[in-house]
């Protein structure tokens, strides 16, 4: 199989590939296939370059992102290897949708971590009852903004969402949470973060085991307070904590500083 | 791009040689997204777009040109910031990089 035949099935079956290709350096126009488990097929030149590219491609494919990335012609991928070497500019394409972010709650934290979920590629949904919250003018980084409530979005879309998507729920409203969070329960999301004090998740328990969700399971799924323990305060900060906790949830890390550990760092 | 693999498929099944231009970045506001995709074949048939329809027919003549032999692959900017003395914009002001290759992978 040549590279396009593999690309085209792999396409048509609505499996994530991603194809490399060299756009300036040394074997313009070489491909690499890669999926998620690894190299599928074709090269760019250099071995070395393949399992680099490979490695970054599968982030790529993982964000659903499209973009041109720049190394030395073995790969090398630090500002200080890349310093008086000439560059190899590879364009990776990303054959996947994007990972979708549902946010519920129209707040300004709401703006804040729709702004940082589009820089990691997410497609983006702010969903808020209130209409004169939910509207573009307030969001417009986001891919939709919905005037619903959060169980009718979650009955007609619900089922779109997978492991690699996020909900955050932002509203601190046990009457607009307390849906949002069973609806988000439903779905298969790998992510669900709810805002909130320690005190306030506390209550929220409380009246989640009025609406009979009790299953330890479930309620371990939330992640509340949402974010992680990097003493956030402003929006923007907290968004960045959130974020973080995503990414950190995805690759099964602990999420302290590289330099107090050992061990590969990817 | 998957749009396009139908086509393609028949071109090749049919013997045909075939070039593909893929938006790879763009500046400012372009018409369409990176990866938007046009083919085009040795006989000047052309598929997909990667504009509103601004730069396509420009797009045919370097791909052509690539099939030829006459030049190889590469990257061509379009739009205002355009150094490559294409005399073709966008009209919506934004530049936007093609790479244009054979198919032949």
């Amino acid at each position: 199989m040549t590279v396009y035949t593999t690309l085209a099935t792999r396409i048509r079956a609505n499996q994530p590939v991603a194809l490399a290709t060299v756009i300036d350096g040394p074997h313009i126009g070489a491909t690499l296939l890669i999926s998620p488990e690894g190299i599928l097929g074709g090269s760019l030149g250099d071995g070395e370059l393949d399992r680099v590219v490979a490695r970054d491609a599968v982030g790529e494919l993982e964000a659903g992102r499209t973009s041109i990335r720049h190394y030395g012609p073995q790969g090398q991928s630090t500002p200080e290897d890349l310093v008086d070497t000439p560059t190899v500019r590879i364009f990776v394409e990303s054959f996947s949708p994007p990972p979708r972010m549902w946010i519920f709650g129209a707040v300004d934290f709401t703006a804040a971590l729709a702004k940082v979920a589009k820089v990691l590629g997410y497609h983006v949904t702010v969903c808020d009852a209130r209409e004169v919250f939910a509207t573009r003018r307030r969001f417009p980084m986001a891919d939709d903004v919905i005037v619903s409530w959060p169980a009718a979005l979650f009955e007609k879309e619900g089922q779109v969402l997978g492991p690699r998507d996020a909900v955050c729920i932002l509203t601190h409203d046990p009457k607009f949470d307390v849906p949002a969070i069973q609806g988000a329960l439903r779905t298969t999301a790998g992510y669900i973060g709810v805002m909130g004090s320690r005190k306030t998740h506390a209550k929220r328990v409380e009246r989640l085991h009025e609406v009979a969700i009790t299953d330890p399971h479930d309620l371990a799924r939330l992640l509340s307070p949402i974010g992680l323990d990097l003493g956030a305060r402003t929006p923007e900060e907290t968004a960045i904590a959130i974020c973080a906790e995503i990414i950190a949830r995805r690759t099964g890390r602990l999420a302290t500083s590289l330099s107090a550990t050992t061990g590969p760092i990817h | 791009m998957r749009e396009l693999l139908a086509d393609i498929d028949r071109w090749k099944s049919q013997g045909k040689r075939v070039a593909l231009a893929r938006v790879v970045d763009r500046e400012g506001s372009g018409p369409r997204e990176t990866g938007a995709a046009m083919a085009v074949n040795q006989d000047g048939e052309v598929i997909g777009s990667v504009s509103g329809g601004c730069v396509e027919s420009a797009v045919v003549g370097e791909a052509l040109a690539i099939l030829s032999g006459e030049r190889s692959a590469r990257v061509v900017t379009f739009g205002y910031s355009d150094n490559e003395a294409f005399a073709v914009g966008l009209t919506c002001g934004g530049t936007i990089h093609l790479f244009i290759q054979p198919l032949e992978w």
